[in-house]
C-alpha cells in the first residue's frame, strides 16, 4: 500500500516546511514564473499547483473540485450561538430537507459530536474532512468548539480539522486554532466597505453592546481581514467565502477579491444569495433577489484572473454528511449514533484512498491525452457550456431523470473546465416523468448547448432539443473531461462543416429552497 | 423586576447563557429560562442587559413585570 498520499497526519513534522512555502506562498498568487497560476483547490488538477498545497487540498472536498467527487465531509453542529445578526440568515427555520447553510435539525455536544465523526468515518471510509460551521459562529462557541476538535484530534488523527467563521472573534482564536493543527479555515467576507456592510449586516455584538450600522460593519471588516493575516501568517489554509447580493455587493465584490488575495487567501467562494422568502430572513421577505447563473458566472470569471475561485459549493448545511450534493445526515441522527457499534479501521479508510488516486491518475491521464489532440486542432474563440449528469468518480454515470443536479463545464479549445453545477428537482418521480420538473431542469440548464447523461428516454429527449439542449448519452460512463473535449472536437467541425449554427445560449436560473431527497 | 425568555421565540442557540453575568440562563426541555431570583437585568454590570443584546430574535428576552425592579445592593 503507498502511503504517500491520503493521510496528512495533521501533526507531522515536514507539515511545518509546507506550511512555511505557503505562508511565502501568499494565497499561491498568479505569479509571473511559468508554472502560471498555482489553482489550488479549484477544478484544476496537479499539473499547474505548487506540489505542496495540493498534497495539503487534494483530498479535501470543500477546497478541490477534483476531491468531492471522491472523498466526503462531514460537519458537526455544536456551535449553536452567533455573534452577529446577516440579513439572509433566519436562525428560526429549521428543516430536514432544506439544504441551506445555518440550518440543522439537532445540536450535539462535544461528547456526541466525536461520536458521530467516529460512526461516520467507520461506515464511510471517504470521510476525510471534519468542519465545524454552525449553526452559528464557531468562535461564539470557543469552548465546544475546541472540545470537540480535542475530542477528535485524539481519536482520529488522520481527519483533516476546519472551521468556517465570521471573523468576528477569529483575533482571539488564532493561536488556538493553530495548535489544535486546523489547517484550513474559511471566513465569510462579504464586504471591505462599512457602506456596503451597513446593508448586510444589521448588527453585531461587540464587547458587551450591540452595535449597528457602518460602525458594526467596519469593525466586522477590521477584524476579518486581521484574522485573515494572522492565519496566513501562521501557515493556515484560508478559502474566503462571499454570498453575492446583486444591487448590494456584486460589484463590490471584485474589490473584496483582491483585498482577500492580497492578505494571503488561497481561494475564493462567490455563493449566490439564497433568498426565498420562506426562509423568513430579512432579505427573503423584502424581495432582494439571488444572482442568475450567467452573472454569478460572470463574477466568478471576473475575479479569476486575480485569486483561484470555488466553483464546487453546494451551499450544504451546518450538519451535513457525505460527499458534496448528497446528505446522509438522516443516517446518523444522535439516536441512530449512540446505539452504533463503533470501530475506527484506519487500514481500510487507507487502502479506499489508494484505490481513489489510482482512478484520479486514469481520469488525468484520459483528459491529458484527448486534450492533446484538440490543440493540434485549429483555434477557435467558440466556448461553449455543457451540463453532465453525474454520480462521482468523475464520469457521465447518472440517468438524465435521476440527476438531482448537474455540472457544468465550459468548452473552449484549451480543455474542459469546471464552471459550476446547478441543482434541478427530481426529474423523473416514480419512474415516469412530470412536465413541470423537466421545465425546471431545462431552466437550471438552459445556457447550455448539450447535456451529458448515461441514459435518458424518448420523451425529455425531444423537449431537450426543442429548447436547443442537445441531449448526449454516447458517453455513458465515461470520464467526464475526455468526452467532454471530443464532443467539443465534433461541435467545432459541424460548426465548420455549417451542420449546425453557433449561437449564443441564454441565461438559466439558480434553484431556490429545499434540495428535494430522493 | 427580572428578563424572561419568551419559550416558543427561542431558538435555543444558547448565545445568551455564555453572556449571562449571573449565570442566571440555563436550558430547560429544549429552550432557555432565565431565573428570576439570579437576574440583576445586569444591573452594575453593563449597560444593555447582554441576553437582549445577544439574542438573534428580536423581542424574545424581554421585561417580566411580575417580579419587582432589582435593587443593586446597597442601593
Amino acid at each position: 500500500m503507498d502511503d504517500s498520499h491520503g493521510f496528512d497526519l495533521v501533526a507531522a513534522e515536514p507539515l511545518d516546511d509546507v506550511m512555511q512555502k505557503i505562508a511565502e506562498h501568499k494565497g499561491c498568487g498568479t505569479t509571473s514564473g511559468s508554472s502560471g497560476k498555482a489553482s489550488c483547490g479549484s477544478s484544476d488538477g496537479p499539473e499547474d499547483m505548487a506540489p505542496e498545497i495540493w498534497e495539503k487540498v487534494k483530498n479535501h472536498p470543500c477546497y478541490s473540485e477534483e476531491a468531492h467527487h471522491h472523498y466526503a465531509r462531514m460537519h458537526v453542529a455544536v456551535a449553536p450561538a452567533c455573534n452577529i445578526q446577516c440579513n439572509y440568515c433566519n436562525r428560526k427555520y429549521d428543516c430536514a430537507n432544506e439544504s441551506r447553510p445555518g440550518v440543522v435539525s439537532e445540536k450535539l455536544s462535544p461528547e456526541q459530536a466525536a461520536k458521530k465523526v467516529l460512526a461516520v468515518a467507520s461506515t464511510i471510509p471517504q470521510m476525510t474532512v471534519l468542519g465545524i460551521a454552525g449553526p452559528g459562529d464557531p468562535l461564539a462557541n470557543p469552548a465546544k468548539t475546541f472540545k470537540t476538535f480535542q475530542l477528535i484530534s485524539k481519536t482520529a488523527p488522520d481527519i483533516k480539522l476546519c472551521l468556517s467563521t465570521n471573523g468576528l472573534a477569529l483575533p482571539d482564536h488564532v493561536d488556538t486554532i493553530a495548535a489544535f493543527n486546523v489547517d484550513h479555515v474559511t471566513i465569510t467576507v462579504n464586504m471591505t466597505d462599512p457602506e456596503v456592510g451597513a446593508e448586510i449586516y444589521p448588527w453585531i455584538f461587540w464587547k458587551h453592546k450591540r452595535v449597528t450600522g457602518k460602525e458594526a460593519a467596519k469593525i466586522l471588516t477590521d477584524r476579518q481581514l486581521q484574522g485573515l493575516e494572522m492565519l496566513t501568517e501562521r501557515g493556515i489554509l484560508c478559502k474566503i467565502n462571499s454570498v453575492m447580493i446583486p444591487g448590494i455587493n456584486d460589484q463590490h465584490l471584485v474589490e473584496v477579491n483582491k483585498a482577500v488575495k492580497s492578505r494571503g487567501a488561497f481561494l475564493h467562494n462567490i455563493m449566490p444569495l439564497i433568498s426565498a422568502p420562506e426562509h423568513g430572513t430579512v432579505f427573503g421577505l423584502n424581495g432582494q433577489r439571488g444572482p442568475s447563473a450567467q452573472e454569478l458566472k460572470a463574477l466568478q470569471d471576473s475575479c479569476e484572473g486575480e485569486m483561484n475561485m470555488m466553483r464546487h459549493c453546494r451551499q450544504c448545511r451546518a450538519d451535513a454528511v457525505g460527499l458534496l450534493g448528497e446528505d446522509r445526515s438522516a443516517e446518523f441522527t444522535t439516536e441512530k449514533i449512540m446505539e452504533m457499534d463503533v470501530s475506527y479501521d484506519l487500514k481500510s479508510r487507507q487502502e479506499y484512498q489508494s484505490a481513489v488516486e489510482e482512478q484520479r491518475q486514469a481520469k488525468v491521464a484520459a483528459r491529458e491525452a484527448e486534450l492533446a489532440t484538440l490543440q493540434d486542432a485549429e483555434a477557435s474563440d467558440i466556448k461553449v457550456l455543457v451540463a453532465v449528469a453525474t454520480k462521482g468518480q468523475g464520469q457521465i454515470n447518472e440517468h438524465f431523470g435521476h440527476a438531482k443536479e448537474f455540472q457544468i463545464y465550459e468548452l473552449s479549445t484549451s480543455g474542459a473546465k469546471f464552471v459550476g453545477h446547478r441543482r434541478v428537482d427530481l426529474y423523473c418521480q416514480g419512474g415516469y416523468g412530470d412536465e413541470d420538473s423537466l421545465e425546471t431542469v431545462i431552466r437550471a440548464i438552459n445556457d447550455c448547448v448539450a447535456v451529458f447523461v448515461a441514459k435518458i428516454g424518448g420523451c425529455p429527449k425531444n423537449d431537450l432539443i426543442k429548447a436547443g439542449i442537445e441531449p448526449v448519452d454516447q458517453y455513458a460512463y465515461e470520464f467526464i473531461e475526455q468526452s467532454a473535449i471530443i464532443y467539443f472536437k465534433e461541435y467545432l467541425e459541424r460548426v465548420k462543416r455549417g451542420e449546425i449554427e453557433h449561437v449564443q445560449r441564454g441565461d438559466a436560473q439558480i434553484r431556490q429552497g429545499a434540495l428535494i431527497e430522493a | 423586576m427580572a428578563y424572561k425568555i419568551v419559550a416558543s421565540q427561542c431558538t435555543s442557540c444558547s448565545a445568551c447563557e455564555a453572556e449571562c453575568p449571573n449565570v442566571a440562563i440555563s436550558e430547560k426541555n429544549g429552550t432557555f429560562v432565565i431565573n428570576p431570583k439570579k437576574c440583576t437585568e445586569c444591573i452594575g454590570h453593563f449597560d444593555i442587559p447582554q441576553c437582549v443584546a445577544v439574542c438573534p430574535v428580536d423581542n424574545t428576552c424581554i421585561i417580566d413585570a411580575s417580579y419587582p425592579r432589582y435593587q443593586a445592593p446597597g442601593a
